[in-house]
């Protein structure tokens, strides 16, 4: 789950994180009050959940009210990267010395945790990582023992950070690791974490990536939930309980299988065609499942033909051949459908579709097969 | 010759008494997996379907001698019931649960690795571990691979190890131990540990290796490869028309900052000597070639 800069702030403050204050606004006038509450100057900044954003003119200085609304006007309604933005940050603006760069995350081939700290921040660490690699230094962390005052001390001193800056810095990646650790976080960022000219170290901006699976420790991470990324098709089969994700081709996939539905989509575009989705319905196959995945199949106007690609392990194929006929009683289908069953069974659940074949629903015993002919099918 | 599990690993179940448990706990006991019984805490001196239930591992091990565990657990309890099973000597612990925390699956790999390295942790998040024949851990559908080898099979997708299985059965293709790692950011077992323990198998004579994108676990397996493995290996990697920054319905399968496509993984196996196919059947295809002329 991504969480928005002003969540990701809210998430770091509840660990003792210095953030500035501000408030959320989802229209002018709301941008407007905010900043008369906060006092000027403040910052403007777009919400949404994409990088790039101050290139993009996702976030603005604001000195005086006039400047609040201006921006606020702007901003609202901007695309940035596909990203519309909905919601906007007013917050209290910073005087910034210097700006540094820090994060956890998992190495997932070390299987520790990585720490990256640098004292070039304010831009992506990609591009620092590319052109000046010696300039972040890492650690990793052994998730069993955690990270020592010792190591942090090292690790700061490895960033060459100013001495102005290291007590401030060693007490906020504390806690940011904390964060990152009992918050159950796939990833924590702060980018830039500045000095001020005052020489306080403060959190400027947040990336921050929560675990889903942690949602039994984390009851109040539901909130998030709905803030998601996600188009009309992707809330519609989310709300479904299914695993999907939009493409932007023409062919409606079902499968059972994390695996097989990816291998799927890779058939379809090996015999020229474009996959409409990615939808996993998981081991079983029974016809709840079923038509809840061609409901949200057949609501996409992009979708010309679909192919469902099951292979039954423990699932049998007449269950499964039992699901897409009664899935196919409940649920009108717009496009023709192609269907490749194989593995236990299948020859039962063939026999099965059989009476039930036609214009609308065609069977192809292998993959490949199956793809060309659901492929075919859009073509015309 | 197997590896990992055969007929003389004596299993308990933790998570036995729960629907799920006890479905598969019954078929791997129908297949023939040596199944010792299940365990939970407040039901020791009950059973499930004649299958006896004990207090804890370490009470099963007393009792029984077991020295594999398989987990059905929700995933709030996964990190102690593998710890209870390390704990009490397990030497294989097969975890199934899928949405265990990341944070909780680097904690007790690491833990493992430091205090329990006898310890095999598979999965979480996995199809289990099937040795055609001999036993099956987990919740793949015994029937469908054939028996006797000569192929050995490792994949991070369930349903993609049983499409490549199923497929070496109908091509009249046996397999000696099927493992399935699971599509979690953190893997107990890993490609590199099923390869080298296939290599080091006098039964196994081809190797089959199913990969998918995120990570860069193929990429290190090619290395891995190309130094230490002389037998034959093909393999697959699916995910090649994966968008970017989505996960493909495994936690681990996600291509982030330009990192864990496809495409880089299958360059890296084809530079090692392996043979990738570009869909599941041309690899089934590319096996059968391999094992016609051991």
């Amino acid at each position: 789950m991504d969480l928005f800069e002003y969540q990701g702030k809210e998430f770091f403050a509840e660990y003792g994180m210095p953030i500035s204050a501000g408030k959320i606004a989802f229209s002018v006038d709301e941008a407007v009050a905010a900043a008369e509450e906060l006092g000027t100057p403040v910052m403007v900044k777009a919400q949404v959940h994409t990088g790039g954003r101050g290139k993009a003119g996702g976030v603005k200085f604001a000195a005086d009210m006039d400047a609040v609304k201006e921006h606020a006007e702007n901003i609202l309604g901007l695309d940035i990267k596909g990203h519309i933005v909905k919601r906007i940050w007013i917050e209290k603006a910073s005087d910034i010395a210097e700006e540094y760069y820090a994060s956890f995350t998992l190495d997932r081939s070390a299987k520790k945790h990585l720490g990256m700290l640098s004292k070039e921040g304010g831009v992506e660490i990609e591009t620092v990582a590319e052109e000046n690699p010696d300039a972040i230094a890492k650690i990793w962390v052994d998730p069993v023992a955690g990270l020592s005052d010792e190591e942090i001390a090292d690790w700061v001193a490895a960033a060459n950070l100013p001495e102005a800056a290291v007590e401030g810095s060693k007490v906020i990646l504390k806690q940011l690791y904390t964060a990152y650790v009992e918050g159950d976080a796939d990833m924590v960022e702060i980018n830039p974490l500045i000095l001020t000219p005052e020489g306080v170290v403060h959190v400027l901006d947040s990336k921050v990536t929560l675990d889903g699976n942690s949602e039994f420790r984390h009851p109040d991470y539901e909130q998030y939930d709905e803030s998601q990324t996600r188009d009309e098709r992707e809330a519609a089969a989310h709300a479904k309980g299914l695993q999907y994700v939009g493409l932007d081709g023409s062919v409606g996939v079902i499968a059972n299988g994390a695996g097989l539905a990816m291998s799927t989509l890779d058939v379809v575009n090996q015999v020229g065609g474009k996959p409409a989705n990615f939808l996993d319905i998981g081991g079983g196959a029974n016809a709840d499942v079923m038509a809840g995945a061609l409901e949200v199949i057949n609501n996409d106007p992009n979708v010309k033909a679909i192919f469902i690609n099951i292979f039954g392990g423990i699932t049998r194929g007449e269950e499964v051949a039992e699901g897409i006929i009664e899935a196919m009683k409940r649920v009108n289908i717009d496009s023709p459908i192609v269907i490749r069953l194989d593995g236990t069974n299948a020859e039962q659940g063939r026999e099965m579709l059989a009476p039930h074949l036609g214009d609308a629903l065609m069977m192809e015993t292998t993959m490949l097969s199956a793809a060309e002919k659901a492929v075919s099918l859009v073509a015309g | 010759m197997a590896i990992f599990l055969d007929e003389n690993t004596k299993v308990v179940y933790q998570g036995l008494t729960g629907s799920t448990g006890r479905y598969y706990g019954n078929l791997n006991r129908e297949y023939g997996t040596n199944i010792v019984g299940g365990t939970h805490p407040k039901k020791a001196g009950t059973d499930v379907d004649g299958m006896p239930i004990f207090a804890s591992v370490a009470d099963a091990k007393a009792e029984t001698g077991c020295n594999a565990s398989c987990i059905f657990v929700p995933p709030v309890a996964v990190k102690g019931a593998v710890m209870e099973a390390a704990e009490a000597g397990m030497e294989l612990v097969v975890v199934i649960t899928e949405g265990v925390p990341m944070h909780d699956e680097a904690w007790f790999f690491n833990k493992l690795q430091q205090d329990f390295p006898d310890t095999r942790l598979l999965g979480p998040n996995c199809p289990g571990i099937i040795s055609p024949g001999k036993a099956n851990i987990g919740i793949t559908a015994g029937h469908i691979a054939k028996p006797g080898g000569p192929v050995g099979v490792v994949s991070r997708s369930g349903t993609l190890t049983y499409q490549a299985v199923y497929e070496l059965k109908e091509k009249d293709i046996g397999v000696t131990t099927s493992v399935g790692i699971g599509g979690d950011p953190v893997p107990g077992t890993n490609f590199i540990d099923c390869l080298a323990a296939f290599e080091a198998d006098p039964e196994t004579k081809a190797i089959m290796m199913i990969g998918e994108i995120g990570g860069s676990a193929e990429e290190e397996a090619a290395e891995y490869i190309k130094a230490n493995v002389t037998k034959p290996v093909v393999s697959y990697v699916a995910g090649v028309t994966a968008p970017p920054g989505k996960k493909m319905g495994h936690a681990g399968a996600i291509v982030s900052g330009g990192k864990g496509t496809a495409k880089a993984k299958m360059e890296a196996l084809e530079d090692a000597g392996v043979k990738v196919g570009l869909n599941p059947t041309e690899a089934g295809d590319l096996m059968a070639e391999i094992v016609a002329s051991l």
